[in-house]
């Protein structure tokens, strides 16, 4: 019997998994795919939003800010990339300058450090592509940029390494109400295999789905809108187009498309906004990728659209009232949701770990472990040494000489990395999210074989099971001159 | 009297790729060329010719190599053969392992698919060393 | 640091050209450098034959091409570095320093008295294209499925739908056909192909694969693997026409929709792109913006065939033999050369006089479909040189040769202007 199990390992479930692999509690999480940060956490905009957005007194404001707060802190301990690029909200000519001051009204409500008012001449000497409309702009210094997929695998890694167990390509089928708990039914989604876990507490960090498990143990039913946002992602030549992350102020036309650098030196635009009754539907659109195109240059202008290296969708989970909701089932004892969790999601995950850790444990009155290892390393990353300290590596260790990916120049050594640690890498999209092989300008044309014949050897299995990201998406089809 | 037909076909001999039509008479068990048209040139007419009465091609494909630096070889027909024998001899290759090392212009199999042609090895492989095998 | 007189960067037809010219041009020191674990670059996955009638007069396969340039360069005591990795490249006041790494040296420099770009190009990805829908297993890159089928023997996909008509997507409808493949239909964006008529007639036409000009993917379905790729026609400005609209059942989709030059090395040292071919601006000599850094093969703008690779590569390695032992100063006198009228670019963009050689290859491709056609050469906006052509495309390269001995005669000529005209 589990003490908690978690459903869900995108931001929010790996943030919650590592805030109560504090306590002497038996944890674990389940996940349908193949891989933590599949869903929602892995397609989205990746800032850490500052948090004059939401309404004052919400849950989204409050764990906003707190969430942002605690990144300094979480990127030293977790070695996760992160950086305050700030961001910038841009008023054009023609658009209320009332809004844009509602905007910094609000954000000093929730206590949003630094934000000022700046106007068209400081705009131009921050941002010199910005558009020949933009009049002034909100500018919020604390806003920032992540790296999603490593944000996920760090608070992953460290929950496993305090002993928190994930299951993966396991589906949750249902959840039934027992004197002691719940009894959770799964179905393994490889070999089909069923398989039931007894919890006392369970937490729902299912995403877009986290309605459908609320539903299954709660009359007060909720429903979650999936929304979804197409991006395209610019190749690293394009990065210093602009620094700050560049919103739209939102209007009546919608919240509008953002531009930024990534944490990894690409530049990013998106996302658009449809909901849509597929929970499945990460496929972009023409209809989508065509706004992307219209909207983005009402903020930015020269934007390099030819140099597009791919194109992608999430879906938010958008929940009816507007909020998050964070917190115990009212007719549901032991039951805790964290649903509804759409932007600003990234950036509260951290808080939203530690408000619902706090809620478990006072259910559970647990008690805190001794041995908890609170920091995580990532992946040696060569390119961030010296050219004498990276040739010791090599002589050591000459996998790290080895390129395998030639856009982002990530060495065999790193791919092994992600292979070998916790919850490492076994798929090409694994690998990619951990070093970015595949993720540079030829999108893994290059180094899939490779990174195929790698994996193959690393686990070990055979290079007709590898797939990109998980059961059904094989590679390969077979060998040649096979009927 | 036997009836006449019709072939069009695209002639390869330069990028103008003329649509060449060539007539042919069914005249007892053999077919005899009536006229070609719509060629530019004396190449259309000679392939447009080759072509109908007796297409033939050079193919290219690979078997697997054991114990050597690389998994596959690069094969080909000595010289080209008849067009519908295209797949036969894909299908005569089919499980044929060779050993390395490999070198240019060895012969994998003789006469393949009755042709008369033999494939021979169009790339080098080299064999592993005995404690890499 | 290590020095070598000359530092060849990529072992694939660009760079073995190069190699065996500079030596026989009376170069000593020699280093290639090669990033994959043999010589002969693309060379090797490219296995159907058809390489060589020009350079030796018969047809090759790709391996069998490459293993004749790697038999010059072995026969000339000429090193190749191997399963090595160039990751930078500076060039300060002249001082030309390559860094390179791989498995026993660690990270290393080499300084060199010249080098030779020669890394050839990439694929274009799905990305790139703006393809809208799912983005499963079953999406390649025509070159990577041949690697996978080709080096590998292992299949990408059973039933494939192919996008884009150049030469390697045709070719591989062909391999993946013979290798038991079903492969359902080319869509090709443009209203021809770019492939040659010769692969369109024995890679599709052969095995009755259709072609679809002027069409486009417009949706890709499949979760996890691909299930379905759409299809439709395209208008003038490459805008899918509603009602046009074909689906396919198919578990793969092949990309072929172009090369880009992989010039990532070039740009780190600084050295002028052209903004239409990707690749370094060149002088008469191959010479780049760079003095003594000399760019040939599909890095300095994508070739159609293989055997012009070499001549061009062999003229880059001369060119750099002779830089090696004049250490000249560059003349400032320039001819300009100008693409104009269907002509996209011109390989070299400026001509240098007083050093050029005899002759001077002037590559380039045109912009469309030209049928009777010539192409002009005008000297200064008089034309002094037409020549017909019957039929001139996009996925060929096109070519002038301009003589010393004729251009001595204009001697104040500041512009060589290459147009299209009607004939």
């Amino acid at each position: 019997m589990y003490d908690i199990a978690i459903i869900g390992a995108g931001v929010v479930g790996s943030a919650i998994a590592r805030e109560l692999s504090r306590y002497q509690a038996s944890v674990c999480v389940f996940d349908r795919e193949e891989d933590v940060c599949c869903g929602t956490s892995k397609a989205n905009s990746a800032i850490i939003h500052a948090g004059f957005d939401a309404a004052p007194g919400s849950l989204k404001a409050e764990l906003n800010v707190r969430g942002n707060a605690m990144m300094d802190t979480l990127s030293a301990e977790l070695d996760i990339p992160f950086r305050r690029n700030g961001s910038l909200v841009i008023c054009t000519k023609g658009q209320d300058t009332d809004a844009l001051f509602q905007l910094l009204e609000k954000g000093e409500k929730n206590n949003v450090p630094g934000l000022r008012i700046i106007e068209r001449e400081e705009l131009i000497a921050l941002e010199p592509h910005i558009s020949d409309d933009a009049a002034c702009a909100l500018y919020a210094p604390t806003g920032g940029i992540v790296c999603p997929f490593e944000m996920t695998q760090a608070f992953a890694e460290n929950a496993c390494v305090n002993g928190v167990s994930f299951f993966l390509n396991t589906a949750v089928t249902s959840i039934l109400k027992q004197p002691d708990g719940y009894l959770i039914e799964t179905v393994h989604t490889d070999t089909n295999l069923p398989e039931t876990f007894p919890a006392r507490v369970v937490i729902n960090a299912a995403g877009v789905h986290a309605d459908h498990f609320h539903n299954m143990v709660s009359e007060n039913k909720i429903k979650i809108t999936a929304r979804k946002g197409e991006y395209f992602l610019l190749d690293k030549t394009a990065k210093d187009h602009v620094s700050h992350t560049i919103f739209q102020l939102p209007s009546r036309m919608g919240k509008g498309v953002l531009v930024t650098p990534t944490i990894h030196g690409n530049l990013l635009i998106g996302p658009t906004a449809t909901d849509t009754d597929d929970k499945e539907a990460v496929n972009t659109t023409l209809d989508g990728l065509d706004t992307l195109r219209r909207m983005a240059p009402l903020s930015v202008k020269n934007l390099p659209m030819r140099q597009v290296i791919t194109s992608f969708a999430g879906l938010r989970a958008h929940e009816s009232g507007d909020d998050f909701i964070i917190g115990e089932a009212e007719d549901a004892d032991g039951f805790f949701d964290a649903a509804g969790i759409e932007s600003p999601g990234l950036t509260s995950a951290p808080a939203i770990g530690q408000k619902i850790a706090e809620l478990v444990h006072k259910k559970l009155s647990l008690a805190e472990k001794k041995d908890f290892q609170p920091a995580r390393k990532g992946i040696l990353r060569p390119d961030t040494l010296s050219a004498d300290e990276r040739s010791r590596l090599i002589l050591a260790h000459p996998e790290y000489g080895s390129i395998v990916c030639r856009c982002e120049m990530i060495s065999e050594g790193e791919i092994m990395d992600a292979i070998r640690r916790p919850l490492g890498a076994r798929s090409l999209d694994g690998i990619k999210r951990r070093t970015r092989a595949g993720m540079g300008r030829c999108q893994s044309g290059f180094c899939s074989p490779r990174t195929m014949e790698i994996l193959a050897r690393e686990v070990p299995m055979s290079v007709f099971d590898i797939t990109k990201s998980g059961v059904g998406g094989a590679v390969l089809k077979g060998v040649a001159k096979e009927l | 009297m036997s009836e006449t037909y019709k072939k069009e076909l695209t002639c390869i001999g330069c990028p103008l790729g003329c649509p060449v039509t060539v007539t042919l008479q069914d005249a007892s068990g053999h077919c005899e060329i009536i006229s070609v048209t719509g060629n530019t040139c004396p190449k259309g007419d000679a392939y447009a010719r080759k072509e109908v009465t007796n297409p033939t091609r050079i193919v290219t494909t690979t078997v697997r190599v054991t114990d050597g630096a690389a998994p596959m070889v690069n094969v080909k027909t000595a010289s080209d053969i008849p067009k519908e024998k295209i797949s036969d001899c894909i299908a005569a290759l089919r499980g044929v392992t060779v050993a390395a090392p490999v070198k240019i212009g060895d012969t994998i199999l003789n006469n393949v698919a009755e042709t008369g042609v033999a494939i021979i090895a169009a790339g080098n492989v080299t064999a592993l060393p005995q404690e890499m095998r | 640091m290590i020095y070598h007189d000359l530092v060849i960067i990529g072992g694939g037809p660009a760079g073995l050209a190069a190699a065996v010219s500079a030596k026989d041009n009376g170069i000593d020191d020699i280093l290639v450098i090669e990033r994959d674990k043999e010589p002969g670059g693309i060379l090797n996955q490219c296995i159907h034959n058809g390489f060589g009638l020009h350079t030796f007069g018969e047809e090759l396969t790709g391996p069998e091409y490459a293993a004749r340039f790697i038999d010059q360069v072995l026969s000339r005591g000429i090193t190749c570095k191997k399963n090595t990795m160039a990751v930078d490249f500076s060039v300060e006041e002249n001082r030309k320093v390559v860094t390179a790494m791989n498995r026993e040296d660690g990270v290393f420099q080499i300084s060199a008295g010249a080098v030779i770009l020669a890394m050839g190009c990439r694929e274009r990805p799905r990305g790139a294209l703006n393809i809208p829908g799912f983005r499963p297993a079953g999406i390649y890159s025509a070159g990577t499925a041949q690697r996978l089928v080709n080096i590998e023997g292992l299949m990408p996909g059973r039933e494939v739908v192919i996008l884009g008509s150049g030469d390697i997507g045709l070719i591989m409808a062909r391999r993946m056909t013979l290798e038991g493949a079903k492969v359902k239909v080319v869509a090709e964006l443009m209203p021809y192909s770019g492939g040659l008529k010769r692969n369109i007639v024995q890679c599709l036409d052969d095995f009755n694969i259709p072609l679809k000009l002027s069409h486009t993917v417009i949706d890709i379905e499949g979760k996890k693997r691909v299930e379905a790729v759409t299809i439709a026609q395209v208008d003038e400005n490459g805008r899918p026409v509603p009602g046009t609209e074909e689906r396919y059942t198919c578990d793969t989709l092949l990309l072929s929709c172009g090369l880009i030059p992989e010039n990532e090395l070039s740009r780190s040292a600084g050295i002028h792109i052209n903004s239409i071919t990707s690749g370094p601006v060149v002088s008469d000599a191959l010479e780049t913006s760079a003095d003594g850094v000399f760019a040939c093969g599909n890095v300095l703008h994508v070739h159609d065939l293989v055997d012009y690779v070499s001549q061009e590569a062999a003229a880059a390695g001369k060119n750099a033999a002779r830089f090696l032992r004049k250490n000249k100063t560059r003349h400032q006198e320039q001819i300009e050369l100008v693409a104009e009228n269907g002509v996209r670019y011109t390989v070299p963009s400026f001509l240098r006089p007083a050093e050029m050689d005899d002759t001077v290859t002037v590559r380039f491709r045109v912009d469309g479909v030209y049928r009777n056609h010539t192409i002009t050469v005008c000297y200064d906006g008089r034309p002094a040189a037409r020549r017909k052509r019957p039929v001139m495309a996009p996925g060929e390269m096109e070519q002038v040769i301009l003589r010393r001995e004729e251009l001595a005669l204009c001697p104040d000529l500041k512009r060589i202007a290459i147009r299209i005209e009607k004939a």
